[in-house]
């Protein structure tokens, strides 16, 4: 089944709060994906890029990490570790050679980008946003997932979003059909996904569009022509955020809009308590047709 | 305050879900015929599914918002009043009674329904009437891809556009829409607009509050030659 949530901010003064709506998003569409649930944050630019690391024994890994890294580096590095995940803001042009250091540490990398940070876990998503603190995050626009697994198994790893370039990550409500044969053609163009999960392939294929210079849109209605199967995608990019449904349609989606925010959910009730949705624009997306709006 | 104007007030149960359960609304309106109560309002739906499912009074129930899956399903005698939108599978299976949405209705809305009015004064979305058995749904606005899949018996009204395959593999429902179409499904065809059939749309437009003329629609309907049917053997089926 799965749920998701997506909120994209037209104005500042909501930023604060982002967090906070989303997580009472997230949290309403937990009967839709109790197994594991997942966020991607677009927030301040920080002053370099950021990497989300994801350790199950953090206590060890996390310890003295900062350090090591800027060490190695040979550039100080600051760190943010919640829980199971660090956020670890690299000196500029280190991005290959900090990726190589901490996954020879063993650390699973969540997503990479300059304003993007990545948080998934497998538990209930009430439990999740406590344990990272979702509440508490600004940004401009997020998106997350509530996951029923079906395609692969409940791990941190097939969690969802799924980011497979900077500052870009994809959730999805379905199932793919040629994801194995994706598969092939997109590691053979050097976008290999890490994981078995079909959404994680759909990542790659429109990681794969953007970096051949197509925008969000256009990255978007590919999916319509080279993925087979039931979809529901919500998109984040640094300063997009994109809606696409097959053509049959079968998964739930519904939109609103008003003058402060654009929000995605699997259902009207995850809007419930979003300012403001009385008076709002909702509508269903309609299917085969790409949504994105771009700051 | 007068008296008459007292009964009126009491005859009205309020039920805010912001403070009881969605068992204890139900349950509220399932056991009206006990009690006085013949008016209700729901209050505070907030997307909640199944909202006012299995009614099977003569009540009047509004909802005030927009509520999420199956809102008014299995409905049997009620009117169920819903100023907002409503989620997949609303009035599904509906025997009798009427159903109004204000707002947009996501899939399959009025599905399977063997009889009542559902009116729909927004959008429908796909799936509209799939497989109704002789429901009448009146849509405002526009219907998505494969309405009326496989509708028995019944009539679908749509003053706006339809989707793809309108009325893929039809039986003897009739489908009349005022706008585009944007294909029509296997078997499924236009047919001549006769009398009977705007005698028919006169009054649902009628009951559907809608402003449109009958002669401003087309018909649509079963070429019958996808299914096993032979009207020279309809005593025996």
């Amino acid at each position: 089944m799965c749920g998701i949530v997506g909120l994209f901010l037209k104005k500042d003064d909501l930023r604060p709060k982002l967090g906070d709506m989303l997580t009472d998003m997230l949290i309403t569409m937990t009967d839709r994906g109790p197994d594991s649930a997942g966020i991607a944050i677009y927030g301040d630019d920080s002053d370099g890029l950021k990497v989300t690391v994801q350790s199950d024994t953090p206590e060890s890994d996390f310890a003295g990490l900062d350090t090591a890294l800027g060490e190695a580096l040979s550039s100080p590095v600051t760190m943010k570790a919640v829980d199971t995940h660090a956020v670890l803001t690299l000196p500029e042009g280190t991005r290959d050679a900090a990726i190589a250091f901490l996954e020879a540490r063993g650390l699973r990398i969540m997503g990479l980008g300059e304003a993007m940070e990545i948080y998934k876990e497998i538990g209930l998503p009430k439990d999740v946003a406590a344990r990272f603190n979702l509440r508490a995050m600004g940004g401009s626009h997020g998106i997350g997932h509530t996951r029923m697994a079906t395609e692969s198994a409940v791990t941190t790893l097939g969690a969802h979003p799924f980011s497979t370039d900077e500052d870009q990550c994809l959730v999805h409500n379905g199932s793919l059909s040629n994801h194995n044969q994706m598969r092939r053609i997109l590691t053979e163009k050097g976008f290999a996904p890490r994981t078995e999960n079909d959404t994680e392939v759909a990542a790659c294929y429109i990681s794969s569009r953007i970096a051949e210079g197509a925008n969000l849109g256009e990255a978007l209605e590919g999916t319509l022509d080279d993925l087979d199967g039931f979809f529901t995608f919500v998109m984040g990019t640094k300063t997009g955020f994109g809606v696409v449904r097959d053509p049959i349609a079968c998964k739930p989606a519904v939109m609103a809009e008003t003058d402060d925010y654009v929000a995605f959910g699997s259902e009207y009730r995850a809007f419930a308590n979003l300012p403001g949705i009385e008076a709002a624009r909702v509508w269903e997306p309609e299917p085969a047709t790409v949504y994105f709006w771009e700051r | 305050m007068t008296a008459t104007a007292t009964a009126a007030t009491t005859d009205l149960q309020t039920l805010d879900m912001a403070e009881i359960e969605l068992r204890e609304v139900n349950a509220a309106l399932q056991g009206a015929p006990a009690t006085n109560y013949t008016q209700f309002e729901i209050r505070n739906p907030r997307g909640s599914h199944a909202v006012a499912v299995g009614l099977d009074a003569e009540i009047e129930v509004t909802v005030k918002g927009s509520t999420g899956y199956y809102c008014a399903g299995m409905n049997k005698l009620a009117t169920v009043h819903v100023e907002g939108s409503v989620g997949p599978g609303a009035a599904e299976n509906m025997m009798s009674g009427t159903v109004i949405v204000e707002g947009d209705a996501s899939q399959y809305a009025g599905a399977t329904g063997h009889g009542g009015l559902l009116v729909i004064k927004g959008n429908a979305s796909s799936r509209c009437g799939i497989s109704m058995k002789g429901i009448d749904i009146v849509v405002h606005g526009n219907i998505g891809h494969m309405s009326a899949f496989m509708a028995q018996k019944g009539n679908l009204v749509v003053l706006g556009d339809a989707g793809d395959a309108l009325g893929d593999s039809l039986y003897e429902a009739r489908l009349f829409v005022r706008g585009a179409v944007k294909s029509l499904g296997a078997d499924c065809i236009e047919k001549e607009m006769r009398p009977e059939h705007l005698e028919i749309l006169r009054d649902l437009l009628d009951k559907a509050g809608a402003d449109a003329k009958p002669e401003e629609f087309k018909r649509y309907g079963s070429a019958r030659k996808l299914y096993n049917f032979n009207i020279d053997h309809a005593d025996e089926y």
